[in-house]
């Protein structure tokens, strides 16, 4: 794995007393997709939320160890977390875009950046939309409010919005579970074009989604990371037994 | 299957015939007549008072019988002293509460007074000792009652007095002017919506949105309790503390004026419009804060540009149960304002609002007459005033600024 992205290096997270990620080390690649599988509560959204330290919105997270992103430990005392969130986007599991209009929800990003200038903005968001694939859909209502559309539409606007302020890293939470297979299709194929210019990380519990879309495969499981390898090799020829049990469909 | 029911072929005509159930017809009955009584109730009232103001509306037939009774000309108006311009008038109402000789108001200002040219003879109001400061003035208000009965003449000049600037309704020569006292409440409404609004959204968007929880425990009860205060307490408080204290910062003439009364009216409407902030900031989905901090927003940018907009319609709301709240105020206003029925524009002048006029006179005036009749008439201005302000915020202000805010 040439061209590292994240290194991860025995970090393990506590809710208050409870361990819920135990010494994880792994080494993310740029400019692919790195699918996070296991079962539900096997801390892998948790391990998401780290990524852009989500989690420090929950008083009781305690973080140990480190994570390298281009070789700077986020966690360090000195590092802004704003300045990170800024390259590190998240699309939410459940599509959550602000009760304003199309076009607000994509300049949104841009505007807390300081971004007056109009000519700019607009280009922002046209650019941001065709990234998403959606701006032949919304170019006729982007003052609509965006809580009118639909739940895939939604997902899409999200990913736009994440978009606007030009991450390096966009973080994933199972982002089509809501969604109806062809609204997913089209997230697949919209996580497929955006990995030529970002790293993406993607938590699903979806094995063909997960087969499908990525690059790489970590399997996690009761806080651990089991076992991660190139995708091809984890559902084909997985070296842990309980990987392959998970995916085999024995338990999960 | 061993249900207790007994077994009956379940889809036939008979089994799934419509019944009636008595309690349950009951239970809805009377919760949609409780609902409709509350309803009703509110207009019962309305019309309560409106009826008792009608007497003004018919008048003209009543004016002919009694026009001999006394056919005084504005020959002799009596000022009160209040209306008269300020600069001009060096006293302080707040120096000479505790001394009770009575004192003439205004006739060195008399040429000043840009409503008085009718008056050709000023006539100072000696006996009566109209104390324009509330500490006094209950002891003195009784004396004036004597005149009061002579005074059905008139009324068919009250409607042509309403928008009149004087509010002079015991005297000769009486008149009813409301723009002032409208004004007045406006002028007091509007000062303590400035200072109430802010500081009770930003606390409130503070609890909600930056607090950790155990802050935000030990403020909200707080604050809440805030709205359990007495308003005669409150009042008293503005009358003793604020008033002084603020004298002492601006040095105005008037001690007890509609800043003054507006500032203690602010402390009665902080603890509405705050709780019904938070709630509807708290109400504002966690997700929109994830969101906009994953885009890399700061906590303010989060607070200001997502929250608070999405709580638009719960903060309106807020903001339009304090006006109510003040607008109707009537212990705070008798005690804080100075209740001088002055126009002007300086918020350190004393006013008079509506609710304080009907609280200190109605109980003065003589049942069916005028004065009376205007007092009622003014109970359904306040009534139809808060009607409107609601009406006109609820159907054309909320949807503009949601649209604003929220782009539907």
């Amino acid at each position: 794995m040439r061209d590292i992205k994240i290194q991860v290096n025995d970090l393990s997270l506590y809710y208050g007393e409870k361990k819920a990620l135990k010494e994880i080390s792994m080494q993310i690649p740029a400019n692919k997709v790195t699918a996070l599988i296991g079962p539900s509560g096997c801390g892998k959204s948790t391990f998401l939320r780290c990524i852009n330290r989500m989690n420090d919105l929950i008083p009781s997270v305690k973080i140990t160890g480190e994570m390298l992103v281009e070789g700077v430990d986020i966690y360090d005392k000195n590092v802004d977390v704003v300045n990170i969130r800024k390259k590190i986007g998240m699309v939410f599991q459940k599509s959550n875009p602000f009760p304003k209009s199309i076009y607000e929800n994509v300049a949104y990003g841009p505007r807390i950046n300081g971004l007056k200038d109009k000519t700019q903005l607009d280009e922002i968001v046209e650019t941001s939309l065709r990234q998403a694939a959606i701006w032949d859909e919304f170019k006729d209502r982007l003052d609509d409010s965006a809580l009118g559309l639909s739940g895939g539409q939604q997902q899409r606007l999200c990913i736009a919005r994440t978009l606007a302020v030009s991450p390096d890293i966009i973080l994933m939470d199972e982002p089509a579970s809501a969604l109806d297979p062809i609204s997913t299709s089209k997230i697949e194929e919209l996580v497929h074009q955006l990995k030529e210019n970002y790293t993406i990380i993607i938590v699903t519990h979806n094995m063909q989604q997960a087969a499908r879309t990525s690059d790489h495969t970590a399997f996690f499981y009761m806080g651990e990371l089991i076992e991660m390898g190139k995708t091809n090799a984890i559902f084909t020829k997985p070296e842990k037994k309980q990987t392959e049990d998970y995916i085999t469909g024995r338990f999960g | 299957m061993n249900s207790p029911l007994p077994k009956e072929p379940t889809f036939t005509k008979e089994s799934l015939k419509k019944q009636f159930r008595l309690s349950e017809f009951l239970a809805e009955k009377v919760i949609s007549s409780v609902a409709f009584l509350s309803i009703a109730i509110i207009f019962l009232i309305f019309i309560f008072v409106f009826k008792e103001s009608l007497p003004l509306f018919s008048a003209a037939e009543k004016v002919q019988v009694q026009t001999e009774t006394q056919t005084i000309t504005g020959a002799t108006v009596e000022t009160y002293g209040s209306e008269t311009s300020t600069e001009s008038e060096p006293e302080t109402y707040g120096e000479p509460a505790e001394s009770l000789e009575p004192e003439t108001y205004g006739t060195p200002t008399e040429e000043l007074n840009p409503v008085a040219e009718e008056s050709s003879e000023p006539e100072t109001y000696g006996t009566v000792t109209e104390d324009l400061n509330p500490d006094s003035a209950s002891e003195e208000v009784v004396a004036v009652d004597e005149k009061v009965t002579q005074n059905n003449e008139g009324e068919d000049r009250t409607w042509s007095t309403f928008f009149t600037t004087e509010w002079v309704p015991v005297s000769d020569n009486p008149r009813f002017g409301l723009i002032a006292l409208l004004i007045g409440t406006l002028k007091v409404t509007l000062i303590a919506m400035l200072i109430a609004g802010p500081l009770a959204i930003l606390a409130a968007v503070y609890t909600s949105c930056f607090a950790s929880n155990r802050r935000k425990e030990i403020i909200k009860p707080i604050i809440e309790m805030l709205a359990a205060f007495p308003s005669v307490v409150i009042g008293f408080f503005a009358m003793m503390v604020l008033a002084t204290f603020f004298q002492d910062i601006f040095g105005y003439d008037s001690r007890l004026n509609a800043f003054i009364g507006g500032v203690a009216m602010a402390l009665a409407a902080i603890p509405i419009i705050y709780t019904i902030s938070e709630d509807a900031l708290s109400a504002v989905p966690k997700t929109y804060t994830e969101a906009s901090l994953a885009l890399g927003a700061s906590k303010a940018q989060t607070a200001f540009s997502v929250i608070l907009p999405a709580a638009t319609p719960g903060i309106f709301a807020a903001l339009l149960l304090g006006v109510g709240r003040v607008f109707g105020e009537t212990m705070i206003a008798l005690m804080a304002t100075g209740n001088a029925a002055l126009l002007s524009a300086n918020p350190f002048e004393s006013v008079r609002t509506f609710a304080a006029t009907i609280g200190s006179e109605m109980a003065e005036t003589v049942f069916g007459e005028t004065h009376y009749s205007v007092l009622f008439f003014i109970g359904s201005l306040l009534f139809i005033f808060s009607f409107i302000l609601n009406a006109v915020a609820e159907f054309y202000v909320k949807g503009k600024l949601i649209k604003k805010f929220q782009g539907k």
